[in-house]
C-alpha cells in the first residue's frame, strides 16, 4: 500500500484510528477494522406491495401509514403542502410518493414506488403500485419483489376491473399473502352491510384464484380509520389494524431447504484460474459436494467456494452470490444450472406455461421470442395457445385459427417451443427456476410460470427423455425429431402429369416453411437433373427412378426433414416400397386426382401434345397406364377445388400428424 | 440471511449481471460513502478486482480532502480512474460565485458527465443512487435505459420483475445500472462498519456540525451533529428526522427541481 502526497496544510484530518492501514505520513482516510457480527441483529425487512383499482386509495394509505408511524422526515409535508398549493388540492397524502410532477399534477400514480418504513416491530419496504391499466406493467414490477401485498378496494365504488386483475397477476408473480383493504369507508357511512357484502362477493372470487386473504379490514385511508388505531367509527369491527396486520404477514424462507439451484452468472478466468459465478437460489452447496449441470449433466465437484474481503466458510446458502471453482476441466457456461446429482432439474426444449402478457402488440403462435430463465436465454416460440383468461372475470375466451393470440393484459395457458434445451422446474417446486420473462422486443413483454408436466428430470427414473437432442450416446431420428418438435416424414404426391402436384406441392412446403418447419420438395425436375440423369422412361427406368428418390426422402425423413415429393409415380408397386422403407405413420400418400381430360387441357408444359402426336413414348396417361392409388391417405379433386383450397385441404388433413407424441391410431 | 447481508449479495448478484450483459462499463465515483460502498461491492462481485474504469467528474468545487482522498484511493483499491471537468464551461466562467446553482451543476456535473460519455462510448454506467434518496429516485429500476441525449423517460420505464433487467443498448445509449438502489443510507453505513470501507473524514462531526452528503463545497451544507464516529452515525440515523440530502442546495431549488435535473442526465 501506498500513500499519496502529504497535505500538512490541510484542516481536515482523520477524527479516528486508521487501524492497521494507517500508513505513518500523508493522508489516511477513515477506516476501521472489519466487523462481521454488526448489523446481524437488524431485523429483517420486508417488502409488501400495495395494489388495487386505479382510486381506490393505494398512495393515500401508504402516506398514511408514513404519517401515522412517524416515518416521514422533517420538510416532507410542508413540501407536498406546497406542491397541493401549487396544484389547488387540499392535503394529498399520495404526493409523499407520487413525486412526479406528470403524476401531481394528473393526481395518478404513473410509476411504482418503494419507500423504507418501520413499525414498532419490524423494517418494511413498502411498493405502491399504479393502479390503471395502462401501468399494468408497473404494478407487476413493484409487486414481482414483495412477500405480501394489500389490495384495496373502495367501498363506495366496490370490486372493480383492476381489484381482480391484480389478485390474479398476485398469484401468478408468486406473492402468497394478502390482506383486503375495504377502504374509503366514510363514503359508505362507515356501513357493516356494505363491508360485509363487498368481503362476501370478494372471498367468492378469491377462493376461485387460490387465494386466501389473512384478513378484511375496513379502513378510511385518508381519515386514519383502522389503519394505527381502532376506530371508533367501526364499531363492529374487531380485527385487526392495517399495522398489526402489516406485522402480522410472514417473513417466509421457503427456498433454503429446497434442492440445490445454483445458477451460473459468468465464467471468470482471472490469475490462472477459472470460477463459476452465480447465486445459490435455492438449498446449499459445500465444499467437496458432486455437482451436476443441466442442461447437459456434466458432473464436477465443488473444490473451493470463493468470495473476497469475507470470513472463510466452506458452504454457501441461499440467497449468496459466490464463486465456484471445481476439479475437473468441464465446460460450464453462463445459464448452466448446477444441482445435487439426486436432485437434478428438468430438462426440455417444450413445456407448457401460464404466463401474463403485457405488451400492447399482441402474442401469436410463431412468433419469434427470447425467453430468459434466471440466467438462461434462448429463442423460442409459442407452438400452440390452450386457454386464455379473461383476468377480470376469469371466464375463458374462445378465439382459434389464424385469429389466435393472446392480447394485453390477458392471461393464458400456452406451449412453448425453445430453440435451446432450458433446465427449470415447475411452479410449486424451486419458484426462482421455475419462472420466465418473455421478450418480443427489447424489454419484458410477459411473463410465466411453467406448468407441471412429463419431463425429463435428471437424477430421476422414468423421465420422459425423447425430446432431449443432447441425450447420451446417437443422435437418432426421435432426438432430431423432438429438436424440430415435429416428426420426420415423406408427404408422397402421386397424380398425373398437369393434376397439380407441383403447384400444390410447391405451395405446401411455403406454408410449412413458413410456420417453422424443416421441410423439403423433392421433384422430379431436382432428382432427374443428378441423382437419376441417365434414367430414362422404360418401365424399369421409371422404377429406378422412384426407388431412388424414394431412398432419398427416406434418407431426409431420418434426418428430421418434412419431405414432400411430387412424381407422377404411376406404379402402385413402387409407390408401395417407398411406404415400406418408411416407419408406420412417416409416409402420407395424397392422390392429386384430376381427370386426363381436364389435364389434357391444362398441359401447361405442351406435353399431351407431343404424347399425343407420338413425339413422347410411353406418356402416362396417353401411352403409359397410370395405376391410381386405392387407399390413400387422402385424395385431393384438383377438379373441383383451387390449388390453393387443395392445400388447405391437406394441410387441415396434415396438422394432426405433424404432432410428435401422437396416438399412432390417427 | 441478516438484512445487510442479504441487500449486499444481491448488489454483486447486479454487478455480475451487469458485467455479463455490457461490453463497456464504468462506474461514476463521487468519492462519497455511496460510491466508496460501490466499489467495494465490485471488488466482492469481482473477487478483489474492479474490472472497468472509475470516473470522476470533477466540478472543479470538491472539497480539498476529496482531492486527496481520490489519490489514496486509487492505490489503495488499484483502480483506473478517469477525470471529466467540463473545462469549456470554467472558460466561460460558470461557476457558483456568479451563477445559480441549478446552471452550475447542469453544466459542471450534467453536461460534464454527458461529454464524458459521449467521448468513452460506455454503454453501462453504474451509479450510487438509492431510493430513499428521493422520491424519483425512489421510482428507478436496477437497469434504467437512457437514450442518446442520456434522458430518462420516467414516463415509461420498462418493466423489471423476476431478476430479468432491459440490457439492451441500441447505438449511443446507455444503461444505469444502480446496485445499491435498495439500501437505505443507515444500511450503507452498518455496512460501512462492518467491512471496514475506507471513506473521507468529512463525514465525521467537529465543532457540532458533521456533513451528511457530500457535493461541490459551495452548496454543500453540514448538519448539526455531534456524530464523530461510525457508531454515533448509525445510532443518529436511527433517530433522525432530517432528509439526507437536506444540505444540498441544488435539489430544492424549485418544486419538483430533482425530476428535472435527473431527466436531463443528472443521478
Amino acid at each position: 500500500m501506498s500513500s499519496s502526497s502529504a497535505n500538512p496544510q490541510s484542516a481536515i484530518r482523520t477524527p479516528q484510528s486508521a487501524g492497521p492501514l494507517a500508513p505513518e505520513i500523508g493522508y489516511v482516510p477513515t477506516r476501521l477494522a472489519a466487523d462481521y457480527s454488526i448489523a446481524t441483529t437488524e431485523t429483517a425487512r420486508l417488502n409488501v406491495v400495495v395494489v388495487g383499482h386505479v382510486d381506490h386509495g393505494k398512495s393515500t394509505l401508504i402516506g398514511r401509514l408514513l404519517f401515522d408511524t412517524g416515518s416521514l422526515m422533517k420538510g416532507k409535508i410542508e413540501q407536498v403542502q406546497k406542491a397541493c398549493a401549487a396544484e389547488g388540492m387540499e392535503f394529498e397524502y399520495a404526493f409523499l410518493l407520487d413525486a412526479l410532477l406528470e403524476e401531481q399534477e394528473q393526481n395518478i400514480t404513473i410509476d411504482t414506488t418503494r419507500i423504507p418504513f418501520h413499525t414498532a416491530n419490524r423494517e418494511y419496504a413498502i411498493i405502491d403500485a399504479p393502479g390503471h391499466t395502462e401501468f399494468l406493467k408497473n404494478m407487476v414490477t413493484g409487486a414481482a419483489s414483495a412477500s405480501a401485498a394489500f389490495l384495496l378496494i373502495d367501498a363506495h365504488e366496490g370490486i372493480k376491473e383492476q381489484s381482480k386483475r391484480h389478485a390474479f397477476l398476485l398469484s401468478l408473480l408468486g406473492v402468497g399473502q394478502l390482506v383486503v383493504l375495504v377502504n374509503k369507508m366514510d363514503l359508505a357511512a362507515y356501513g357493516e352491510a356494505r363491508y360485509r357484502e363487498i368481503v362476501a362477493e370478494y372471498s367468492a372470487f378469491l377462493v376461485t384464484l387460490g387465494l386466501k386473504p389473512a384478513h378484511f379490514i375496513p379502513v378510511a385511508a385518508k381519515h386514519g380509520d383502522n389503519i394505527a388505531t381502532h376506530s371508533a367509527r367501526t364499531p363492529w369491527y374487531t380485527g385487526p389494524t392495517v399495522i398489526e396486520a402489516l406485522d402480522g404477514f410472514a417473513d417466509i424462507d421457503n427456498l433454503s431447504a429446497k434442492p440445490l439451484r445454483f445458477i451460473v452468472q459468468d465464467v471468470y478466468r482471472w490469475d490462472d484460474k477459472r470460477v463459476f459465478a452465480g447465486r445459490i437460489e435455492s438449498g446449499t452447496v459445500k465444499e467437496g459436494d458432486r455437482i451436476v449441470f443441466s442442461p447437459g449433466g456434466k458432473t464436477s465437484t465443488v473444490a473451493k467456494i470463493e468470495r473476497w474481503s469475507s470470513p472463510e466458510r466452506t458452504e454457501a446458502e441461499t440467497g449468496e452470490s459466490v464463486a465456484l471453482s471445481l476439479t475437473d476441466q468441464i465446460f460450464v457456461e453462463r445459464g448452466h444450472i448446477g444441482t445435487h446429482e439426486q436432485d437434478g432439474a428438468n430438462e426440455s426444449q417444450q413445456f407448457r406455461a401460464r404466463i401474463f402478457w403485457i405488451q400492447q402488440e399482441k402474442l401469436r403462435i410463431g412468433q419469434p421470442l427470447t425467453l430468459r430463465l434466471v440466467t438462461q436465454e434462448t429463442q423460442a416460440e409459442v407452438i400452440s395457445i390452450e386457454k386464455i383468461v379473461d383476468a377480470t372475470t376469469l371466464s375463458e375466451v374462445s378465439r382459434s385459427g389464424a385469429d389466435a393470440h393472446v392480447a394485453r393484459h390477458e392471461v393464458a395457458e400456452v406451449t412453448f417451443r425453445t430453440k435451446k434445451p432450458l433446465a427449470f422446474d415447475v411452479t410449486g417446486s424451486i419458484a426462482p427456476t421455475s419462472r420466465f420473462a418473455i421478450y418480443a422486443g427489447r424489454a419484458p413483454s410477459g411473463g410465466g410460470v411453467i406448468l407441471p408436466g412429463r419431463y425429463f428430470q435428471r437424477g430421476k427414473e422414468g423421465g420422459v427423455a425423447e425430446n432431449l437432442f443432447w441425450s447420451a450416446g446417437r443422435i437418432t431420428r426421435a432426438t432430431r425429431e423432438a429438436r424440430n418438435a415435429h416428426p420426420g416424414m415423406v408427404i408422397w404426391l402421386t397424380g398425373l402429369s398437369g393434376s397439380g402436384k407441383s403447384t400444390v406441392a410447391t405451395e405446401l412446403e411455403r406454408q410449412l416453411f413458413i410456420s417453422g418447419r424443416q421441410v423439403y420438395l423433392l421433384d422430379g425436375d431436382n432428382m432427374r437433373q443428378g441423382l437419376n440423369a441417365g434414367l430414362g422412361f422404360s418401365s424399369e427406368d421409371r422404377t429406378e427412378n422412384i426407388r431412388r428418390a424414394g431412398e432419398a426422402a427416406k434418407l431426409l425423413a431420418d434426418a428430421g426433414v418434412i419431405v414432400i415429393t411430387a412424381f407422377i409415380s404411376p406404379f402402385a408397386a413402387d409407390r408401395e416400397r417407398v411406404r415400406s422403407i418408411l416407419p408406420a405413420n412417416r409416409f402420407v400418400e395424397v392422390y392429386i386426382n384430376a381427370p386426363v381430360e381436364v389435364c389434357k387441357t391444362r398441359d401447361p408444359k405442351g406435353l399431351y401434345a407431343r404424347a399425343e402426336r407420338g413425339e413422347i413414348k410411353e406418356f402416362t396417361g396417353v401411352s403409359s397406364p397410370y395405376e391410381a392409388p386405392v387407399k390413400p391417405e387422402i385424395e385431393l379433386h384438383t377438379d373441383q377445388v383451387t390449388a390453393d383450397q387443395a392445400v388447405e385441404q391437406l394441410l387441415e388433413f396434415l396438422a394432426p400428424r405433424l404432432e410428435l407424441n401422437r396416438d399412432p391410431q390417427i | 440471511m441478516d438484512h445487510l447481508t442479504k441487500l449486499e449479495q444481491q448488489s454483486i448478484f447486479i454487478f455480475r449481471e451487469a458485467y455479463n450483459s455490457f461490453d463497456s462499463i464504468v462506474m461514476p465515483w463521487s468519492m462519497g460513502k455511496d460510491s466508496n460502498v460501490l466499489i467495494w461491492l465490485a471488488k466482492k462481485a469481482f473477487l478483489g478486482r474492479v474490472p472497468f474504469p472509475l470516473l470522476h467528474i470533477d466540478t472543479t468545487y470538491e472539497f480539498p480532502e476529496m482531492y486527496q482522498f481520490r489519490e489514496w484511493a486509487t492505490k489503495f483499491h488499484n483502480v483506473e480512474v478517469k477525470v471529466g471537468i467540463n473545462e469549456d464551461a470554467r472558460k466561460r466562467g460558470i461557476g457558483y460565485e456568479t451563477h445559480d446553482p441549478v446552471t452550475v451543476t447542469h453544466e459542471l456535473k450534467t453536461l460534464a458527465l454527458q461529454r464524458a460519455l459521449a467521448e468513452g462510448k460506455w454503454q453501462a454506467l453504474i451509479t450510487g443512487i438509492r431510493r430513499d434518496e428521493d422520491p424519483t429516485r425512489a421510482k428507478e429500476r436496477y437497469f434504467s435505459p437512457r437514450n442518446k441525449d442520456n434522458e430518462w423517460n420516467y414516463k415509461d420505464q420498462p418493466p423489471e420483475f423476476w431478476n430479468q433487467f432491459a440490457t439492451h443498448v441500441g447505438p449511443g445509449e446507455n444503461v444505469r445500472v444502480q446496485p445499491i438502489l435498495d439500501w437505505t443510507e443507515l444500511d450503507i453505513w452498518l455496512y460501512i462498519r462492518r467491512e471496514g470501507i475506507p471513506i473521507p473524514s468529512l463525514y465525521f462531526a467537529r465543532e457540532g456540525k458533521r456533513y451528511r452528503s457530500l457535493g461541490c463545497w459551495p452548496i454543500t451544507h453540514p448538519v448539526e451533529s455531534n456524530a464523530a464516529t461510525v457508531d454515533e452515525i448509525i445510532e443518529e440515523l436511527r433517530h433522525t428526522k432530517t432528509s439526507e440530502r437536506s444540505g444540498r442546495a441544488q435539489d430544492h431549488a424549485e418544486r419538483n427541481a430533482m425530476q428535472k435535473l435527473r431527466a436531463k442526465g443528472f443521478f
